[in-house]
This record gives C-alpha cells, sequence and structure tokens, in this order.
C-alpha cells in the first residue's frame, strides 16, 4: 500500500512538497509515483536559481521502464537540488519522502499554496485513478 | 481483458504487476526489476514464457519445407535435439517473425514463436505447408518456462527429474542450443538472457506445480522488464521494436542468421534479399552506448554524418549502469553518434554488441 504522509501537501500529478520553516518548499514524487515508475535510474533535477511556474515540468526522473516529467507544485527559484540522487537514484523508490526529495523552491507566490490537497484530498485521487 | 497463460493466478497472487504483452496479461515485474534482472544474472530467475506459441511440424517432408520457410537453413540440424534461430521472410524479404526451430526427428520439428506474431504465423506457415504435406500443430497444451542463470540448470534439474525420471540428468549434460524430451516434457538449452539457462515446456496442468517448486528451490519469479534488460544486455533483437514486415533481416543485425549458401536453396524473400544486397543494403542495426547520463529509449532520433536514424530499443543496462540501445543508422555510419533525448543531443558510441554476456561486460564503458 502506499502512504501519504499528513504533514506533506500534494499535486495530482504525483508530486508532494513539504513547507520549511524557513518559507522554503520541498519537493519530490509520491510513493504511488515511485511505484509506479518502478525502478529509478537517472535524475534530472532542474539548475539552482531557474525560475519555474506552477504547473512546469522542472525535472525529469527516469525509470527502467519510461521517462516522467517532474511539475513544480507552485512558482518559484530554485534554491537547492539532492545531489544525493546522482549517485543513487533508487533514494526516490526507498525514501521518495525522505531522501528522496528533488529539489527546493523559493516561492514566488505563497499564496498558491492555499491549492494544494492535502493527504485525504491526495488519497482521493489515487482511489480515483484505480 | 488480455489472454491469460496457465499461470495468471500465480503471477497475480505473487503481487505482479500486470501489463499487456502481445495480447496477454504478463507480469512485468514482482517488485523491482533491477534486483530480478540481478537474480539472472548473478544466480538463477525464472520467466513464464507460456504466451509465446509452440508449434509441431510433423510429415516426411517437413525438413524440406522448413528449408524452403525460413532464411536460415535446417540442413545445418544434423543431430537431433540441435536448435536453430531463424527469421521467417516474406516475399519482400521483410521478417514475418523470428523463431527457434528443434529438430527432433526427421519427420518432426518443433518451432517457438512470438505471441504477438501467432495468428499470422500459424496462417502463413499452414498456407505454405499445405504444398509439403506438412501438419502443422499448436501445442495450446503445453506451457512454457525459462529459467535463466549461472544456477539456474542445477537448480531445476532435481525438479525434471521429479516430473520425469532422467529428464534432469540430461538438462545437466545438455550442450548449449541442444534440447532433449518428448511430445510432453521438452526442455532445451535455449533463452533470451545471455545466460546459461533451460526452456521448459510441459502440459500447461502441471506448470504452476513447477513453477512453485522452482521457487521454493531459490529461483527468483522475474517480469518481462527484466527479459528486455537482459535480452538488450545479450544483443538479442526483439520483434517488432528491432524488426518487422518492412525490414530485412540485412537491415536488422541478422545477417548472421540467413544462410545464402547453398546458392540452389530457393527460400521465401531469398530473390529480395539478393536485391537488397546487390543494390546495397541502405542501413544496418548498430549497438550504442550512451556516454553521458540519461536513458536510451525506442524512437529517439539518431543523428549522424551520413544522416538521420532511429532507435529501436533503449535501456538502462543494469549490469553496466550505463544506457545502453540498438539503433538503425545510415549505413556509411562511423563510431560516434549523437541522440536527442528530450531535445537534447547526447553523444553516444557505436559498439559491437552482445554488451553483456555470462554475467560479463563485452564492451568497455
Amino acid at each position: 500500500m502506499s502512504s501519504t504522509p499528513a504533514n506533506l501537501k500534494y499535486v495530482k500529478t504525483h508530486e508532494w512538497l513539504r513547507v520549511d520553516s524557513d518559507g522554503t518548499v520541498t519537493i519530490g514524487i509520491t510513493d504511488h509515483a515511485q511505484h509506479a515508475l518502478g525502478d529509478v535510474v537517472f535524475v534530472d533535477p532542474p539548475e539552482v536559481g531557474r525560475i519555474c511556474n506552477a504547473g512546469e515540468a522542472c525535472a525529469v526522473v527516469e525509470s527502467v521502464k519510461a521517462a516522467s516529467d517532474i511539475y513544480a507544485p507552485i512558482g518559484g527559484t530554485v534554491i537547492a537540488s539532492n545531489g544525493e540522487l546522482s549517485g543513487a537514484p533508487e533514494l526516490l523508490n526507498q525514501s521518495p519522502y525522505e531522501g528522496g526529495w528533488i529539489f527546493k523552491l523559493k516561492p514566488s507566490n505563497p499564496a498558491e499554496l492555499n491549492s494544494l490537497l492535502d493527504a485525504k484530498a491526495y488519497e482521493e485521487v489515487l482511489k480515483s485513478e484505480a | 481483458m488480455g489472454h491469460r497463460t496457465p499461470l495468471f493466478d500465480t503471477h497475480v497472487s505473487a503481487g505482479a504487476r500486470m501489463v499487456d504483452f502481445g495480447g496477454f496479461d504478463m507480469p512485468v515485474n514482482y517488485g523491482s526489476q533491477i534486483e530480478e534482472h540481478h537474480a539472472v544474472r548473478r544466480d538463477a530467475g525464472m520467466f513464464d514464457v507460456s504466451h509465446m506459441c509452440i508449434i509441431d511440424l510433423r510429415g516426411p517432408r517437413t525438413r524440406e519445407f522448413l528449408r524452403y520457410l525460413l532464411a536460415n537453413d535446417v540442413v545445418k540440424l544434423v543431430v537431433k535435439g540441435k536448435a536453430l534461430y531463424s527469421c521467417m521472410l516474406n516475399e519482400r524479404g521483410g521478417v514475418i517473425d523470428d523463431l527457434i526451430v528443434y529438430f527432433q526427428r526427421d519427420d518432426w520439428f518443433r518451432a517457438v514463436v512470438n505471441a504477438g506474431t501467432q495468428e499470422k504465423d500459424i496462417a502463413w506457415i499452414k498456407q505454405h505447408a499445405a504444398a509439403f504435406a506438412v501438419e502443422i500443430n499448436v501445442r495450446k497444451d503445453l506451457a512454457m518456462v525459462a529459467v535463466q542463470g549461472p544456477a539456474a540448470r542445477n537448480k531445476a534439474a532435481p525438479l525434471l527429474n521429479e516430473l520425469v525420471n532422467g529428464l534432469g540428468t540430461a538438462a545437466l549434460q545438455l550442450k548449449p542450443f541442444f534440447s532433449v524430451g518428448d511430445d510432453k516434457y521438452f526442455v532445451a538449452w535455449t533463452g533470451y538472457t545471455g545466460e546459461d539457462g533451460l526452456e521448459i515446456m510441459l502440459p500447461a496442468t502441471e506448470v504452476a506445480s513447477l513453477w512453485k517448486k522452482l521457487l521454493a528451490a531459490g529461483v527468483a519469479q522475474c517480469g518481462l522488464g527484466a527479459r528486455d534488460t537482459l535480452r538488450l544486455e545479450a544483443g538479442m533483437n526483439l520483434y517488432g521494436n528491432d524488426m518487422d514486415e518492412n525490414l530485412s533481416p540485412l537491415e536488422s543485425g541478422l545477417t548472421w542468421t540467413v544462410a545464402l549458401e547453398p546458392k540452389d536453396r530457393n527460400f521465401i524473400g531469398r530473390a529480395a534479399l539478393e536485391q537488397q544486397m546487390k543494390a546495397g543494403v541502405p542501413r544496418k542495426l548498430v549497438g550504442l552506448l550512451l556516454e553521458d547520463r540519461g536513458v536510451l529509449r525506442g524512437h529517439q532520433k539518431v543523428v549522424t554524418p551520413a544522416g538521420d536514424g532511429e532507435v529501436t530499443s533503449g535501456t538502462f543496462s543494469p549490469t553496466l549502469e550505463r544506457s545502453i540501445a540498438f539503433a538503425r543508422v545510415p549505413a556509411a555510419t562511423g563510431d560516434k553518434v549523437q541522440v536527442d533525448i528530450r531535445g537534447k543531443l547526447l553523444p553516444a558510441r557505436v559498439v559491437q554488441y552482445p554488451f553483456v554476456r555470462n554475467g560479463k561486460a563485452k564492451i568497455q564503458t
């Protein structure tokens, strides 16, 4: 079964977002997404400094099966990407909500956070897709 | 809903992720595709290949018929049990399917063809068999399991001996590309992984029990995902990806499977192949190793100074931890190309395949 931590926000495209104490956000893919992708073999994160709009494809995750775009849940400036993933892409499978985070944004419009799904709403999305 | 093999329920209850393949609901993996891949390279893994189609050809003129039907020459099959890989061509020299044919007796050969092509294959074979009075029997009553890997034969042998006294012992003594067995129980040293191993054909009613015993003997269950990365590392073509009815074996890396000698053997497609050779084969199938990080995938554009080509099969190689592919490129292509991956042109090297054999890298990464 997929797990859906209650402290995170979600979007229908299966990314999660965590609001950190300094107001920046950390983004990754959900447990459901990593299951669907299968073994991840390569992650291409956005460059630091890049400005992403909400819903824009800004990273690529390649699994044994396929390449998948990762969409920015909200708009912002990329302030970090997870360097661990270049040597250990399998972190996305093993630890999608912790070690497998992909990039961090400084939100350009924090009000966009209000449009995201909570864990319960995301689980409804999963049910409707099943 | 697609067709199901006799192991469908076994796969579902093992938690396999099922996908459509050639009209069959098949397991793509049972968890981690990469772990399944490594199990075959390092120890032993098994695949349900019951979706493939077993065809028995019987009659005194069977050998003569197969010499006409196939681009490879079954005259090479002298010793009982020997197997031969061949393309079956149309009149235009295009590949209808690739198959393995096993020599049983002069009046009995067994062919194994692909799942997705079986209906057109059977129709084609029957259409041409009539003139040779060869009887075609499609063995829907049999199932097939491939047990592959360095430990595969040792793990399978005791269980085969339980099925038929002496069958496992005989399987241990098999040489590569040989088979042993009878109408019901049949074991061949063939496969699609580049490792030692067996393909076991047996009554469909008995396959679930054998599968369970193999699992208990430490043979990992593996899905079609691992089968694809294993065969690509092993440098083996996949029908529909790397060749089809509109491409000749000469453009598909399969020239070695076409027997043009003796010159007086007439086989379907021969004239078209000779014409293509005379005119010059315009394209070739090559192996690619991606120099950068990223993953080669089917249908990506290959850019070369001699013109554009296309990736036919691409994947991440779990053994090499690099991306590898087959690509069809202009015949004049040298040893360096670029591949368009999501809008970026990345350098790739043309390499001789197989990429991996018997657990070891065969190319320099």
